[in-house]
């Protein structure tokens, strides 16, 4: 049954990967890269993990992508076929990255079937909920917790410094 | 519903760090009130840094850990977190005349050499995968605004740029190494990893070792070791100098600190597979490091490719992962701050407004000129290739002592072998110094600040190299 | 209620995590648009953020949960910084065509 619902989605993510990637025009990869995050939430959801499925959909589609596009219309990007255009400096690179990275998958594969980790853990009807993800961050992780703080801030101040229309 | 637990906050560990924000946060303020004269900053900035150094030896009877084994105040840590101090404030200092010059007006500037410093004090004191992250993504993005601070500079545009797109690659394979590590062993607690792999009780080893491969690569990004380099030669030469500086010293040092606990402390066990890797990435570093160096007519590239010769000595303390090996890291890392600020303080001064004068061939005949800083530059450059008795030699000393109490021998006869190869484009420069005719008149203004840091330098590269005793005791301890 | 399905091995999600991150590494290599390779960095972010995921519900723990939510605020930090970085650039210099970036040459 999981299956059922997972290879769809799964087929969906990994189709709008390759539309990011092989589209020509900016908007376009864009819009993939959004609807491929909403089936991630999907796979979210399917592994009891409620709480990031709906932070995947809050943060990474509505804050992060809306960004994107903001700065894609911002540049008046548009679809250009130079742009477009695979960078022949990196065919031998990205060849061998494929030829390692495929030998690592068919690793994977081996691996992971191998069986160390057929049974997944008999989880609770709580698990992923905000109660419990907030009851670990604020106890266990406090630590990362507070120090993303500072890691927005510096965000926050870099982007201003950079972006900032005034030059002096 | 019962309520949840308060939890365990150790602020007394954390010190450095909220120290360090603190005063970044009081930088911010004070830009706000104060016009266009900076020194406020730079006074605020300067009282922070030392103030975190001093409070970073509040904790006693060391290591404590804290945050449920996820921070950690050792030896390592703090010994590191005074490098950081110490290499933050030459930086500070050193950019005061510069930013004058080049017309850095931002406030923000000092604040993010700050949090940069903040980022590097819990990389170096994190026993946690997750803080390790964060660590190096807040010393990562202070460094991409950091390089790419002057805006209307196309080529420190494209510094922050390229070493952006590549960090944030590096990012993913660092996450996913991390990822796959959690997996098998179910923690991100380097203590409980290393207790799983000693057990040798980790679920899935060969994912592991895909998971410590994925680490290197992502380390090796952001050390700059070869064959991840590429972006270092571009970023050191378009980022402002004193940023170039900035970034060879303290982020490489925080992030082999935590290259040394991740390696080192947590898998000693399964040392034979990422030895041999760290072993080719170290060897591969000085060749292409030292080799490229050779061909380069900027001083900044020229500098940059030396600086990744140097990571591959560094990868041979990491290799040796012994309590010597982490007591010549720290030594090297301090020998090397002042070793590098000594020599782009000296850069700074050459240079002119807009990059000028950063070719090797603009040092002809300074010697003639300015005989006192044609020979404090030498001592640098010959330091840094390693002559006794400067701080160079003793700290690679130090490391290869390190390797041969391993049985390294061949990697350290190609160490050595290395540091002779490297007096060659050193010894190039000096030559131009010394024995050239100068091609244009020079019109030095010699900046007070800066040559206060090349002062500072030179005491530090001397007296480490002819009195290293007490530190290399401290070291040790 | 218990999960009234069978659930799946592990190593279907590890397969689509690791997909994902190798389309992910081919478009930063591919792709010459700055932000389109910003866009692959970030299918390479979300790749592990499966993994973790995954690796969670089959460990019955939340510690990979947390990692992704930071993973998520790191993701959101560097969007913010890099597209900073692309409008600074793109005032001096009209195009996002990484291969026009080379002033600096050894």
């Amino acid at each position: 049954m999981e299956l059922l619902i997972f290879y769809p989605l799964a087929g969906l993510c990994v189709i709008f990967a390759l539309g990011v990637v092989f589209n020509k025009n900016p908007i376009g990869s864009a819009m993939s890269l959004i609807a491929m995050m909403l089936g991630l939430a999907g796979i979210f959801v399917l592994q009891q993990a409620h709480f990031i499925a709906i932070l995947q959909i809050i943060i990474y589609a509505g804050a992060i992508m809306v960004l994107f596009m903001f700065v894609i219309m911002l540049l008046n990007l548009k679809g250009d076929d130079a742009v477009w255009k695979k960078r022949e400096k990196n065919t031998l690179l990205t060849v061998l990255t494929g030829l390692l990275i495929a030998g690592v998958l068919y690793k994977v594969l081996e691996i992971t079937s191998a069986g160390e980790f057929d049974s997944p853990a008999h989880v609770l009807e709580t698990f992923g909920t905000v109660r419990e993800v907030g009851t670990i961050l604020f106890t266990e992780f406090v630590l990362p917790f507070e120090v993303a703080s500072i890691l927005l801030l510096v965000a926050m101040i870099g982007a201003v410094v950079l972006a900032k229309s005034k030059v002096d | 519903m019962e309520p949840i637990p308060a939890p365990s906050i150790d602020l007394v560990s954390l010190a450095p760090v909220l120290v360090l924000t603190v005063f970044g946060i009081m930088v911010l303020v004070t830009d706000l009130f104060i016009g266009k004269n900076k020194s406020a900053l730079v006074f605020i900035s300067l009282t922070g840094l030392l103030m975190a150094a001093i409070s970073s030896l509040a904790k006693y009877d060391l290591p404590v850990y804290s945050f449920n084994g996820a921070y950690i105040v050792d030896h390592l840590s703090v010994f590191f977190t005074f490098i950081f101090c110490i290499s933050s404030a030459l930086a500070i200092l050193v950019s005061i005349d510069f930013n004058q010059r080049e017309g850095i007006k931002v406030g923000e500037y000092y604040s993010l050499i700050l949090f940069c410093t903040v980022g590097m004090v819990l990389l170096a004191s994190s026993t946690d995968m997750i803080m390790i992250f964060l660590g190096i993504e807040i010393v990562s993005i202070c460094l991409y605004v950091l390089a790419g601070i002057r805006r209307n500079d196309p080529k420190s545009n494209e510094a922050a740029l390229k070493y952006f797109l590549l960090g944030a690659f590096a990012t993913g394979f660092l996450l996913y190494g991390m990822a796959l590590i959690y997996g098998t062993t179910g923690s991100t607690k380097l203590t409980i990893i290393a207790e799983m792999i000693r057990e040798g009780s980790v679920r899935s080893e060969p994912l592991m070792l895909m998971g410590v491969v994925l680490l290197i690569i992502g380390f090796g990004f952001k050390v700059a070791s070869v064959p991840f380099h590429m972006w270092a030669p571009d970023v050191y030469q378009g980022a402002p100098t004193p940023v170039t500086a900035f970034m060879a010293v303290g982020p490489k040092a925080a992030t082999l600190a935590a290259f040394f606990r991740v390696f080192a402390e947590t898998m000693p066990e399964i040392s034979p597979s990422w030895g041999i890797l760290l072993y080719i990435l170290s060897v591969l570093s000085m060749f292409i490091g030292n080799l490229g160096a050779i061909m380069q007519t900027n001083i900044k590239r020229l500098l940059a490719f030396s600086s990744v010769a140097h990571v591959g000595y560094l990868l041979i303390a990491i290799i040796a992962k012994n309590s010597l090996g982490s007591a010549s890291l720290m030594f090297y890392m301090l020998a090397y701050a002042f070793m590098i600020f000594g020599a782009f303080g000296i850069v700074i001064l050459i240079g002119r407004k807009g990059d000028e004068n950063l070719e090797i061939e603009n040092y002809s005949g300074l010697a003639y000129k300015h005989p006192i800083l044609a020979l404090s530059m030498t001592i640098f450059l010959l330091s840094l290739g390693g002559l006794p008795p400067l701080a160079g030699f003793v700290a690679k000393f130090y490391i290869f002592s390190a390797a041969l109490k391993e049985g390294f021998v061949v990697l350290v006869i190609l160490a050595v072998l290395n540091s002779a190869i490297s007096f060659y484009y050193y010894l190039k420069v000096v030559v131009y110094m010394y024995m050239k005719e100068p091609i244009k008149e020079f019109n030095i203004t010699l900046s007070p600040m800066t040559l206060f840091v090349v002062a500072i330098a030179l005491f530090g590269t001397l007296h480490l190299g002819i009195f290293p005793g007490p530190i290399i005791a401290l070291a040790q301890y | 209620m218990d999960i009234s399905f069978d659930a799946i091995p592990l190593a279907h999600y590890l397969l689509l995590s690791a997909t994902l991150f190798v389309i992910g590494v081919m478009g930063v290599l591919m792709r010459r648009n700055a932000i389109v390779v910003f866009m692959s960095i970030e299918i390479m972010l979300n790749a592990v953020n499966i993994s973790l995921i995954s690796f969670d519900r089959y460990l019955n723990q939340h510690d990979g949960q947390i990692f992704s939510f930071m993973v998520m605020c790191v993701a959101a930090a560097e969007v913010s910084v890099g597209l900073a970085i692309i409008i600074a650039l793109f005032r001096n210099k009209p195009t996002v065509n990484l291969d026009e970036f080379n002033i600096m040459k050894s």
